[in-house]
Order: C-alpha cells, then sequence, then structure tokens
C-alpha cells in the first residue's frame, strides 16, 4: 500500500516514526520546537514529544552540531535540524573536522551517527541565504550526504540515517516541501543510503541532477520528448558515497550526458562527475559533457537579476541541445 | 568562586596505597614524555608532539576523583590523560610510534589518543572543538539518567575561541552534568595569555554563564583531587556543569618544534625548581610522615622499567597492514563506486 503525500509530510512521519520508534532518538535545533520549524517540518512535535525530545537551542551552530556528536557518542540517537545550508558553514569545523573523522581517527573504537537536517533553495534571500554546498560535504570521507528529491526518497532515507551508524548529512531543498509523491505506508520502509536512480529512460542523452535540479532535469525531458529527443533521466540521490555506475550505464547507451545543479559550477559536483565519467566511459562519449549551474557570482535579491543567476528548464533544454549535435 | 588555599587537604586522607599510586602515575608521565622526546630526536616519532611535562598533577588529580563511568575528552596534550587513565604505556608509546598495537592502531598519533572501554572519547587537535561534544556526553548522560559526568579538559587558550563560548552557554542553560577543566599553562602555543584574553583569570568566564567556578593551584595534586571532586558532586547532583582553572605551566615547549622565543630561560627555570609538581609531592609526602626516600626511589625505578619495556614494545610492534588503510571511514558498509 502506499499513499500521496508531500516531502514534508514525509519527513514528517519518518521522524515521528523513528522517535516513537526509539527513545533515544529527539531532535535539536533553532526554533523548531516553539516556532515550530522554520520550514515546519516539525510542527506540532515538541507538543507531542514534549521538550525532552524537541529541544530548542540557542542560535549555535557549531555547538548543537558538537552537542550531537557528544550525545551519540553517548548512546543516543540525535538528529540536528541546522535551519539553512548556509548556516551550516559556521558548523563546518565540527562536522569536517570532527564529525567525519571520529571513527577512522580512533580506529574504529566507536561512532557518531548524527543525522545533520538541513535546507538548501533560494527565493529572493539574498547572497547569504541562497546557497547550496552539498559538494563541499560531498567532498569529504566519512561522511554520507543525501538530497533527495521525491517524498518517498526523503521518508526513505531519513529513516535509514536515523536507524545507521554513520554521520548523514541530509540536504532538503525550500522549494520542494510541497511535492507530492508515493510513499509505502510500511512503518519500516527504509531505503540504503546509496544508489542513483534512473526515473525515465531514454536512449539519446543522459541528465544527471538531485533534489530541485531533478525536476528541471524531468520537465527538459519532457519538452525535449515532444521533438522527439528522448531523454534518459537520472536522480543522483546520494552524493557520497557517488553511484556513479549508474551514470556510466547510462552513458554507455546515450553517449550524451548533462549535469545539472542549483549552485556555481566550479570545483563542484558536476564537475565531480563529468571527471570519473571520462576516466570509466571515454571512449562512449560523442560530445563533451555539459555542465548546468549558476551564474559564478552571489546571488542577487532583484527577481530579475536571481532568474538569471539559477539554471531552470530553458537552461537545461539548451544544453541538451548543445550536447546533441 | 572561590579558591582552596590553606587548610588540610582532604586528599590526605586517601589510604597511602591511592598517595603512591598518584606519585607513580605522575613519574610514569614525566618519564614516558622524556622517553617520547627523545624517540622523537631519534626520528622513531613524527609530527605533532606536545608535552606535558609540568603539567602532570592536574591530569593525575583530576581523573583520579572521576569515577570510572564518566565520560572524558580532552585536547591534543593527550598523553598524561591516558596514563592517570591507566592505559598501557607500551601501547600510548606504539601510537606515537604509528604502529599498529597503537591505542587506536596508528591512525591517530600523538593527539588523538582514545579508549572508548574507558570512556575516554579522545584527544581532539582543534582547539575547542572537543568542548561542544562534552556537551553532548552530558547531555547524552542527563537524557538517559546515568549520573555521569562529562569532564573536558582544555587550554587557556580555548576559553578565547567560540566553540568554548557556545559551549559554556549550552551546558549551563540546560543544567547538564560537565565539568570544565581549564589548563591555565600561561601561553598558547608562544602567545601569553595577557596578549590574548580579556580576563588574566579563566575562572571568571564562568560567570557570564552563571557558573561555578573554583581556580586551584595546578602543581598540587590533592589540591586538584580535592577541587575536581567537589566539581563533579555538583554535576552528579544535577546542578548543572562547574568550571575549574589548574594553574599550572608547562616545562617544555609547546611543541618539538617551538624556540621558545616568547618565555625567558630564568622563568621556565624558576618554575622548574619551585613549583615542579612531582618534587612538591614528594616533599609534601615526606613531611606528612607518610612516606620516605627508598619508597620513592623504588617507585622511580620501577617506572623507569615501565618505560624502558613501553619503548621497546613500540619499537618491535609491526607497522599497520596497508591492506587496512581504507577500515573504519564508514561504519556501515559501503557498496557504490
Ligand atoms: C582552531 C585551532 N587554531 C590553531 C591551532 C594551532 N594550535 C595548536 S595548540 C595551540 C595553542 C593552544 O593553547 P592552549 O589552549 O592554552 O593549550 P596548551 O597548548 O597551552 O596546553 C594552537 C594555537 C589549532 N590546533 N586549532
Ligand atoms: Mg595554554
Amino acid at each position: 500500500m502506499a499513499r500521496e503525500i508531500t516531502y514534508r509530510d514525509a519527513l514528517r512521519e519518518a521522524l515521528r516514526e523513528e522517535m516513537e520508534r526509539d527513545e533515544r532518538v529527539f531532535l535539536m535545533g533553532e526554533d523548531i520546537g516553539h516556532y515550530g520549524g522554520s520550514y515546519a517540518v516539525t510542527r506540532g512535535f515538541l507538543e507531542e514529544f514534549g521538550p525532552k525530545r524537541v529541544r530548542d537551542t540557542p542560535i549555535a551552530e557549531l555547538g548543537i552540531v558538537g552537542a550531537g556528536i557528544g550525545a551519540a557518542i553517548g548512546g543516543l540517537r540525535p538528529v540536528v535540524e541546522i535551519m539553512t545550508i548556509n548556516f551550516s558553514l559556521l558548523a563546518m569545523d565540527q562536522i569536517v573536522n570532527h564529525l567525519a573523522k571520529l571513527h577512522y581517527m580512533f580506529n574504529g573504537q566507536f561512532t557518531a551517527p548524527v543525522v545533520i537536517r538541513t535546507a538548501a533553495g533560494f527565493g529572493q534571500l539574498g547572497a547569504t541565504h541562497s546557497q547550496t554546498f552539498e559538494g563541499w560535504y560531498a567532498h569529504v570521507p566519512g561522511l554520507r550526504v543525501v538530497m533527495p528529491a521525491v517524498p518517498k526518497d526523503a521518508k526513505g532515507f531519513l529513516k535509514s540515517a536515523i536507524r545507521g551508524n554513520d554521520p548523514v548529512i541530509f540536504i532538503e531543498h525550500s522549494l520542494i516541501y510541497r511535492n507530492r509523491g508515493e510513499v509505502p505506508d510500511d512503518e519500516d520502509f527504509l531505503l540504503p543510503l546509496e544508489g542513483a536512480e534512473v526515473r525515465r529512460e531514454g536512449t539519446d542523452v543522459t541528465i544527471v541532477s538531485w533534489s530541485r535540479g531533478y525536476y528541471l532535469a524531468l520537465g527538459a525531458a519532457e519538452e525535449l520528448a515532444r521533438e522527439g529527443i528522448d531523454c534518459e533521466v537520472i536522480d543522483l540521490r546520494v552524493l557520497r558515497p557517488l553511484d556513479i555506475d549508474t551514470v556510466v550505464r547510462s552513458v554507455q547507451k546515450t553517449n550524451r550526458l548533462v549535469v545539472v545543479e542549483e549552485g556555481w559550477r566550479t570545483l563542484a559536483m558536476g564537475a565531480e562527475i563529468a571527471a570519473a565519467v571520462q576516466e570509466r566511459a571515454f571512449d562512449y562519449l560523442d560530445a563533451p559533457i555539459a555542465r548546468v549551474g549558476s551564474l559564478e557570482v552571489p546571488m542577487p535579491y532583484a527577481r530579475n537579476l536571481e532568474r538569471l543567476v539559477v539554471p531552470n528548464k530553458d537552461r537545461v533544454v539548451a544544453a541538451v541541445r548543445q550536447v546533441l549535435y | 568562586m572561590t579558591s582552596t588555599v590553606g587548610g588540610r587537604s582532604p586528599g590526605l586522607a586517601l589510604p597511602k596505597s591511592e598517595l603512591l599510586e598518584m606519585y607513580r602515575q605522575m613519574v610514569l608521565i614525566r618519564r614516558f614524555e622524556e622517553a617520547a622526546a627523545e624517540q622523537y630526536a631519534l626520528g622513531k616519532i613524527a609530527g605533532f608532539l606536545h608535552l606535558y611535562i609540568g603539567e602532570e598533577a592536574v591530569a593525575v588529580g583530576a581523573i583520579r576523583a572521576m569515577d570510572p563511568r564518566d565520560h572524558l575528552v580532552t585536547h591534543y596534550r593527550d598523553h598524561g590523560y591516558a596514563l592517570a587513565l591507566g592505559l598501557d604505556p607500551g601501547r600510548c608509546m606504539a601510537e606515537l610510534f604509528g604502529k599498529s598495537t597503537g591505542l587506536v592502531g596508528g591512525r591517530g598519533g600523538s593527539m588523538h589518543f582514545a579508549d572508548a572501554s574507558k570512556n575516554f572519547w579522545g584527544g581532539y587537535a582543534i582547539v575547542s572543538g572537543h568542548l561542544p561534544i562534552a556537551v553532548g556526553l552530558g547531555l547524552a548522560s542527563q537524557y538517559q539518567n546515568e549520573r555521569r559526568v562529562a569532564v573536558a579538559i582544555f587550554g587557556d587558550g580555548a576559553t578565547n575561541a567560540g566553540p568554548f563560548h557556545e559551549s559554556m552557554n549550552l551546558a549551563a542553560l540546560w543544567k547538564l552534568p560537565v565539568l570544565f577543566l581549564c589548563e591555565n599553562n600561561l601561553y598558547g602555543m608562544g602567545t601569553a595569555v595577557e596578549y590574548a584574553s580579556a580576563v588574566r583569570e579563566m575562572a571568571k568566564k564562568a560567570c557570564a554563564y552563571d557558573m561555578p567556578a573554583e581556580r586551584v593551584d595546578g602543581q598540587d595534586v590533592l589540591a586538584v583531587y580535592d577541587a575536581t571532586k567537589v566539581a563533579l558532586e555538583h554535576c552528579r547532583a544535577g546542578n548543572g556543569p562547574f568550571f575549574i582553572e589548574a594553574l599550572t605551566y608547562r616545562f617544555r615547549g609547546h611543541s618539538m618544534a617551538d624556540p621558545e622565543m616568547y618565555r625567558s630561560k630564568e622563568e621556565v627555570e624558576e618554575y622548574r625548581r619551585q613549583r615542579d609538581p612531582i618534587t612538591l609531592f614528594r616533599t609534601r609526602l615526606t613531611q606528612e610522615g607518610i612516606a620516605k626516600a627508598a619508597e620513592f626511589d623504588e617507585i622511580d625505578q620501577e617506572v623507569e622499567e615501565v618505560i624502558t619495556a613501553a619503548v621497546r614494545f613500540a619499537e618491535e610492534s609491526p607497522e599497520p597492514d596497508p591492506a587496512t588503510v581504507m577500515e573504519h571511514v564508514y561504519a556501515e558498509p559501503v557498496r557504490v563506486s
């Protein structure tokens, strides 16, 4: 059995089910309790679970991520919410120098299974509130980085992240919380935190993206289908560990690749994917790999300028045409 | 803010065997560090090596006061804590040698000792970065009603960093059982406290968070022991965190690469002569009639043998198996590539 629910509700169900299942699971973050969560993911949770398990914190990203690490070492299952991924930079030291390292550096003696939920996104929010940094985290061995696009993945990944023993950076997107999709009813519905998924099969071009970018890719594929161009769309879903096999298999079939991401292209996921694909499938490529991303500027506020900066469906369509010469 | 000056230390009432064990641990740390310096000079130890010589009383006094169930996280100058916890000197030395028998299999080195079986969750090398982790351990204890205290040891330098303040606030806000133990050795690397901190007394920083604090003579192992006992009781009883500032001094350079341009030889000599925690304790126990010279000498000799054996063990241990280099990046299997 499955139901159609929103991405936000998928997250809410995952959190609620895991909190009901396991006393050790608790939430902490800024404004997740009395305020109800910046994106309303935890609305009502304080009333339902009480202040011990739904903890409003000071504005101290580094402190609360670090407290999450200690709590996890001490036997709990913290889910730390960082309001937006922009603010996660203040916790970068805890995430990169501590969370990602402990298991290896201390020779596997213990783990720190912390889940960090945070949101990317934009919408005339200006330069400091419109960024996305998944590539920064995906750079670091020891972290698992997921960026689900659809409600089913949002739920299955979050539940697995909470139950698993590795640290997980779980990146949501402010513009897809209301997207709907089918989610299985099973309370033990878990998804492995690995593996890309081919969501639309095609023969002419492979488009790879994740999170909101997946919807741009899908939109472009549908538009191009009307002219007889058959795109294969891959939702990467997990940025570390990277499932390059699935991308390579697709490129071996289509011989052309477009990567769509929301952030800057320089040294980003698209660059990594392009490099990995040419290593593995150089002889299969019939065109240079195209990368669609943001213009390389801090995000401007004005509506028309912001629209110029972020990738949109038209730019994905144009990139597909570019590789189809 | 109080201070323990004068009066008879309750620590003196400890059984003689325990007092002598504290002496032995301090000597063990001293000799371990000296041996490490020698091995470093011989090229057997590489990278950063921060010695604890001069500060032994803090680790020994504080850790003796802890319950075995209490949590410990420390900064990178961490050999002394490991030895005071009773960890095997051979495995400690092997870690410095980068050997597979090391405390963490040669993956950590000098700055990253750990032993989960002792609730020693590691030495951390980003100044003040481990303090939030201590807060989390305190939170886990409170959450699970465990009455365990999370002890965090750090330097004066760490108190000027953001993570320190975020941690102090969180611990006080949530009344967590966390003991913040600051080793004020007057310098953060080559920067004297007066060039780095708006206040000279680190304990004053606790006032901002309404946290009880105490300054203690960190060269007096019993004073540290006594203060830590009281602090731990406070935390364990559910009264929230506690702050101890232990006044101490590092007799050697910050690390092996330190030319010590920032302080005078006279200053160091003065501390070595007047404020050596081992000499002070030995004199005290002698004056109190608790032990005689021969007993101390016997301990010194015994430690000598332990250290020789530790170095031999490190030397003879195998390097880590290259086939293990990718192990423990993740706890769960990774299948994709
Ligand atoms: C965040 C950070 N900045 C700088 C350093 C380099 N560093 C290592 S130890 C140290 C001094 C720390 O002094 P203190 O906290 O007083 O400890 P002590 O070495 O005196 O025991 C510095 C600056 C570091 N490891 N981490
Ligand atoms: Mg210092």
